[in-house]
């Protein structure tokens, strides 16, 4: 099962993907996300996003600053200040 | 009546302008696409973040609130953030927001509020210095950075919550245009601290039990600042996309009117060249017939 997964900066929005599963650097430590993860929210500490298109495929880094991560019934949302790449 | 050289030296004036506003409006044409784009962008991240302010509002409430949120207790001091452009030649786009500030001011004072102004963008400074030369406070010069963006924005809402928490102010309202389309922009007054608790659409997404990390409050005490971020983002986009729409208007026109002038002139020197050819035809005429 595809997590949807959406990473969006004030200036746009940079992700639309179904992935597999996203590593994100928490403000209390990182955690991974997959499908059905239980609804949650955390503010995030400037970092690397770590994409797992695939289950054994190598992780995609994005890094990111400032922001915070949410978890609902739609997917795991990102909302960063600043995106680099 | 003018002579002919006169009459050739104002067409070629009026050609001249034309060909200005007719590059002006092309430009601003392209740069319209641009600016609108760059609005749509950014609607994702301020829906977003409004559906999440509006879900975590709704539990922290009553004393634990953040001050961004629940105010400073007292509703006398008023802030107005007027964003004008920093460049003329939009019709009538700047007076209006100036307009619609000086309403809004003029009715804080009726009420009995004290009101300063802070300004963004070049235009509006003189026209609100004339009426209210002792409340202009603060000024945020966008003139240099050739397309303001997500920083400037950061750094005018950081400005202005450093001043909150001061106690300069209490409540602060943004005015800005709304961009419609190329023809219409309509000044909004809208307030932006305290923040505004956003209504809750779905009432019954809140039901879902939601973790949260570090904790609601800290949470949201961070989300705040970043919202009053993105509202300011979000009017310097519009504020962008109306000067832009509202110069391709005005050009329009200005073009238009050039055009009929031209007409009117060059019917006016084909006249008079008529009548001096006539003139001067008669006078040999008369000569030959003299002789």
């Amino acid at each position: 099962m595809p997590l949807h997964f959406e990473l969006v900066t004030p200036a746009r929005l940079v992700r639309s993907d179904d992935v597999h599963m996203v590593i994100v650097p928490g403000a209390e430590g990182e955690f991974g996300v997959m499908e059905g993860h239980a609804p949650f929210m955390s503010t995030i500490r400037d970092g690397a996003l770590m994409v797992y298109k695939t289950e054994n495929g190598t992780p995609e880094e994005i890094q990111v600053q400032g922001g915070f991560a949410e978890v609902g019934a739609n997917g795991l949302t990102v909302l960063a200040e600043h995106v680099e790449g | 009546m003018a002579s002919l050289k006169e009459l050739k030296g104002r067409i070629n004036s009026v050609k001249s302008t034309q060909k200005i506003t007719k590059a002006k409006q092309m430009v601003a044409a392209a740069k319209l696409r641009k600016a609108q784009a760059a609005a749509e962008a950014a609607r994702p991240y301020a829906e977003r973040l409004a559906e999440v302010m509006g879900s975590l509002a709704s539990k922290v409430s009553g004393d634990s609130a953040p001050r961004l949120l629940a105010g400073t207790g007292s509703n006398q001091r008023h802030l107005l953030v007027v964003v004008n452009t920093d460049k003329g030649l939009c019709g009538g786009l700047n007076s209006n927001i100036v307009k619609e500030a000086k309403a809004k001011a003029r009715a804080l004072i009726e009420d009995g509020k004290d009101v300063s102004f802070y300004l963004v963008g070049k235009k509006g400074r003189a026209p609100l210095k004339r009426d209210y030369a002792d409340s202009i406070d603060y000024q945020f010069d966008t003139s240099e950075v050739r397309n303001p963006g997500f920083e400037e924005a950061a750094a005018i809402a950081e400005e202005l919550i450093a001043k909150y928490d001061d106690g300069t102010f209490d409540v602060a309202h943004l005015i800005y245009p709304i961009f419609q389309s190329a023809l219409a922009q309509e000044p909004t007054a809208q307030q932006i601290i305290p923040v505004p608790a956003p209504a809750l659409e779905s009432a019954a997404q809140s039901d879902a039990v939601v973790e949260y990390e570090p904790g609601e409050e800290e949470i949201l005490e961070a989300l705040l600042p970043r919202y009053v971020k993105t509202q300011l983002f979000g009017a310097i986009l519009e504020i962008a996309a109306s000067e832009q729409g509202a110069s391709m208007t005005a050009m329009d026109n200005a073009t238009r009117n050039a055009g009929e002038l031209i007409d009117k002139l060059t019917i006016q020197y084909n006249r008079s060249r008529q009548a001096a050819i006539t003139t001067e035809l008669i006078e040999i005429i008369a000569g030959a017939e003299a002789l």
